[in-house]
């Protein structure tokens, strides 16, 4: 049996032992370090794209890139940004950050865990090979038939695209099982779903919207797969098919998709504003349940992507009322988060200046959102630039400061080194001016008549101005990014040690030290009520005055039982990898790609079913949840 | 006491950004030809009443929500010394208000909506003109079944004529959009999708495929030429002739190479030829433009088309016929010639 102290930091290890120790890990938080950095590096490749884009159109007539070149951007930013960068960010936070808030010592199924991973990695691998091979994707993200028919895209691009995102699909259905597993049975004695931390709350939402949506467009994605691999017609109208059925199962699948992008961030600044305004989240219990009307009615929505497909006025109707209503759920949240400043005390820490960047933000998006719900002014919008400013209000506006805002709050816990308050307020403040500069002006683009996905337009138009203003916007987004990355390292080389509690918390997180150890709770947390260890600290602020923090009990804490490193996943992962890329190849490598699968799957399985071995393994182990 | 330059910021950009929104509204930036806030239909007016109706409260709640949160920073800020603040958790019946003031506000846009939505979707009246409109990879045909007319990316209308479009894709999906008459309609393959408009008054409106095409979607453009009645029958007139007969002997030259080349197999002029996957060209000298409106319709811009279209317009499906030196020009002088 392997104990944790094999992996335990401090000690001098080879380069090679180190690598080994990181694929092969099934520890939560490294498994969300890995998703973290991922997403990151994601995130940098989809903004690479995205300048690129900014530059081609920054004036009428540009030349940097030529049409297909401009294709494949678009198409790869949205797919990037949607898929690798702001889902992998999410769950980074979910898996560092949700034993921790409700108290376990890992997730469910640790070793699930790391396959999730592996196979995201193995799913984004094979999108970017799309570059090595020069047939990049160029489809758009939402890849609408029958344009991805083998008729008119007979490259290998479409291939790439559907068959990678299939592998990613695969990823986000395992971790979804998992977490829902997880935050259901392994919160720490006295945590009622009432007294769960709201990103566990909306993390929870989020994982039922996974475990719903993705299935559609997997189907969706197998049909497609038929339709260019084995010549069925779906999704062909010669053969008397409609295409729009693509557009329902994509959005059925696309609109919970957007929920699941969003309330992660949701759930973030529910916990930031509640720690710098020294006051509970207003309202919990309504924000809760607005995140959960938030995720069903997200199921009800999805034609409103489509109100100039020509579905006729009755189903105009039916989902414009729908979209409006969902209006109601998210409007009641932002005062909330309103409600939680007003009265309090505000500590005015980087971490609140994003969730504050957060809720004007996404409050603009949401209105703007609420515009086209009414179908005749959608049909001026769709499909226009005032769209893609509405969608990178809440996309970026929303998620994206969400998320680093979180990245703001949790860094000391998550590194154990505290970043520079004031390197992130410049941050800030040039992605919130960056950000308002690059995307204000989409909504006058949009309504001067700009479509999207142009690679080019005319120079007698007026679009020239503004699209200038937006390409400047975007070098000082780039710009705070800089900042940022300059601030990780200045505080990784030299940066002051986090204490275990640097914000004065409410939640679990902030009771162990910074980073936690590889257990993370050396004995189990009681919990008595939301925000426990604001009350242990504080008080109730109603006559109950702080608790005695019990005495630490004497833990022999080498005998706590962790799960042992795997190297089973990846190896499962990869030969995943080696399946989907045969189909892009040859039968014979789907083939062998199928029954390495299939014997890895076995290994996995029977990892720990040798008789002889059962009984350490199995043994009463210091506070296991079974 | 100074207040510090960076506790001014937020306010700053607020009153920045109030301001730059309200002088918008005056900005000539709207007048743009493709424009959807200067509606010169019926269509576009149903539409931009409930725009302006939801921009002026989207406007007014988004000013007060975002001018609230910096008040509340402000009022509520960290001070020295400053006891932990009341623990509330909540105000039900706060909560239950603004709930119901959000449906309220919804309701607002959805009563002018619905009625719009059955307006906007009518089935248009025996009188209106009929037109077919094909959106292709990467151009526009327009033809009048009743009229017996085929013509290509410059749609003729006549000004205060209702007109019912009949859309069709032979390939993909596209949508047609010119946002001055109103709103987008899909171009769906395998159906026909409707939409009726009748734009006011004379002159020249663009309109572009707004839907993901493929390559060279950014190129699938097209214009709306709106006349009055009588200059409208008057081109009817002229694109119901059959093409004249060149005179000058390139222009003739180019007719006997049209006529014998591959040129035959996608292109009808009538009399000539009846092929049918590219533009119709019996009155093409007409046109102003050429390539779906990518640049306007003289022997230069001709000649270098037909030399090498791939060029001028990346993916196009007219190859390279390997028309070179005098040949593009003659060709070029005759399809100039068909008035």
């Amino acid at each position: 049996m392997v104990t944790h102290a094999a992996y335990m930091p401090g000690t001098k290890v080879s380069a090679g032992s180190v690598l080994w120790s990181w694929i092969t890990t099934v520890d939560h938080k490294r498994i969300g370090q890995l998703y973290g950095v991922s997403a990151f590096f994601f995130f940098l490749v989809g903004g690479i794209e995205a300048l690129i884009m900014r530059l081609q159109l920054a004036q009428p007539d540009g030349t940097l890139v030529g049409a297909q070149r401009f294709n494949e951007l678009f198409t790869m930013h949205g797919t990037t940004m949607v898929f690798l960068a702001i889902m992998p960010m999410s769950a980074a936070f979910f898996n560092y950050m949700i034993p921790l808030l409700i108290g376990a010592r890992d997730v469910a199924f640790p070793r699930l865990n790391a396959l999730s991973y592996w196979v995201f990695f193995s799913g984004a691998l094979l999108l970017h090979l799309s570059f090595l091979v020069g047939a990049v994707p160029d489809g758009g993200w939402f890849g609408y038939a029958n344009l991805t028919s083998a008729q008119f895209s007979p490259t290998q691009s479409i291939d790439f695209w559907m068959l990678g995102l299939q592998v990613l699909g695969i990823s986000s259905l395992m971790a979804g099982f998992n977490f829902i597993v997880t935050i259901i049975n392994m919160r720490a004695p006295g945590m009622t779903l009432m007294r769960m931390p709201l990103f566990v709350w909306m993390s929870f939402v989020v994982q039922f919207l996974v475990v719903l949506a993705f299935p559609v467009i997997t189907v969706a994605l197998i049909l497609l797969m038929f339709d260019r691999f084995f010549g069925t017609l779906f999704y062909a109208p010669a053969g008397g098919a409609d295409p729009l059925l693509w557009q329902h199962l994509f959005w059925i699948f696309g609109h919970p998709e957007v929920y699941i992008l969003i309330l992660p961030a949701m759930g973030i600044v529910s916990e930031v504003l509640p720690t710098f305004s020294r006051k509970p989240l207003f309202g919990a219990p309504v924000v809760i349940y607005s995140g959960i009307m938030i995720g069903l009615l997200g199921f009800g929505v999805w034609s409103h992507h489509m109100f100039s497909v020509g579905m006729g006025p009755v189903a105009d109707s039916a989902f414009s009322i729908a979209t409006m209503l969902i209006a109601v759920p998210t409007g009641v949240k932002i005062l909330n988060w309103i409600g939680t400043l007003w009265g309090g005390r505000i500590q005015f820490s980087s971490a609140l200046y994003f969730s504050l960047g957060f809720i004007a933000m996404f409050t603009l998006g949401g209105l703007s959102g609420v515009m086209h719900a009414s179908p005749p002014v959608d049909l001026q919008q769709t499909d226009s630039y005032f769209i893609v400013a509405h969608f990178h209000y809440v996309l970026f506006g929303g998620s994206i400061f969400g998320l680093f805002s979180g990245v703001y709050y949790w860094w000391p816990k998550m590194f154990g080194k505290l970043l520079d308050e004031r390197q992130g307020k410049v941050h800030f403040w040039l992605m919130m001016i960056g950000f308002n500069v690059t995307f204000f002006p989409m909504h006058f683009l949009g309504l001067i008549g700009m479509p999207r996905r142009i690679y080019t337009y005319a120079p007698d138009l007026g679009w020239g101005f503004w699209n200038m203003v937006s390409t400047l916007g975007g070098f000082v987004i780039a710009l705070s990014f800089l900042v940022f990355i300059w601030n990780v390292i200045a505080t990784t080389r030299s940066g002051a040690p986090a204490p275990a509690d640097p914000w004065d918390g409410r939640t679990l997180e902030w009771t162990i030290p910074s980073p936690p150890p590889v257990y993370n709770f050396a004995t189990e947390p009681v919990v008595h009520a939301r925000d426990d260890f604001w009350v242990e600290k504080h008080g109730d602020g109603h006559g109950t005055p702080p608790r005695k923090a019990s005495p630490a009990a004497q833990v022999d804490t080498a005998s706590i039982h962790m799960p042992p490193p795997s190297y089973w996943p990846i190896l499962l992962a990869g030969a995943l990898f080696v399946m989907f890329s045969g189909a892009l190849v040859s039968i014979y490598q789907v083939v062998g790609g199928g029954l390495l699968t299939f014997y890895c799957m076995i290994r996995f399985m029977l990892e720990y079913h040798h008789g002889k071995d059962m009984g350490p393994d199995v043994g009463p182990a210091a506070g296991g949840h079974h | 006491m100074r207040k510090s330059l960076l506790s001014r910021i937020p306010t700053a950009l607020l009153l920045l950004a109030v301001a730059l929104l309200l002088s918008s509204c005056g900005w000539s930036m709207w007048d743009s030809p493709m424009t959807t806030v200067r509606p010169k239909s019926g269509f576009g007016r149903i539409t931009h009443e409930i725009f302006m109706l939801m921009s002026w409260w989207t406007l007014g709640i988004g000013i007060a929500v975002e001018a609230g949160l910096l008040w509340v920073c402000f009022r509520y800020r960290e001070r020295p010394g400053a006891p932990i603040p009341k623990q509330v958790h909540g105000h039900t019946l706060l909560e239950v208000s603004w709930t119901i003031v959000f449906a309220l506000i919804l309701l607002i846009f959805l009563i002018p909506t619905i009625p719009a939505i059955f307006k906007t979707q009518e089935a248009p009246a025996a009188t209106a003109l009929r037109v077919d409109v094909g959106g292709r990879q990467w151009w526009w045909e327009f033809k009048y079944p009743d009229l017996k007319v085929v013509t290509a990316n410059e749609l003729h209308l006549p000004a205060g004529q209702t007109v019912a479009f009949n859309l069709h894709a032979p390939d993909v999906i596209h949508s047609f959009w010119t946002p001055q008459l109103g709103g987008k309609r899909d171009v769906v393959p395998g159906r026909v999708n409707r939409i009726t408009l009748a734009p006011d008054e004379p002159g020249e409106y663009p309109g572009q495929c707004a839907e993901y095409c493929g390559m060279s979607h950014a190129n699938m453009r097209f214009r709306v030429i709106v006349h009055t009645k009588a200059d409208f029958e008057q081109w009817v007139a002229a694109q119901q002739r059959p093409p004249v007969q060149p005179t000058d002997p390139l222009a003739q030259t180019g007719q006997d190479l049209f006529s014998r080349s591959a040129c035959v197999g996608c292109h009808t002029i009538a009399g000539i030829s009846g092929g049918v996957l590219g533009p119709n060209l019996t009155h093409f000298g007409s046109r102003k433009t050429l390539g779906a409106n990518l640049m306007a319709n003289t022997p230069e811009n001709l000649a270098k088309w037909i030399e090498n279209p791939g060029h001028m317009k990346p993916g196009v499906l007219m190859p390279d016929l390997g028309m070179r030196g005098e040949q593009p020009k003659a060709l070029a002088a005759y399809l100039l010639s068909l008035k």
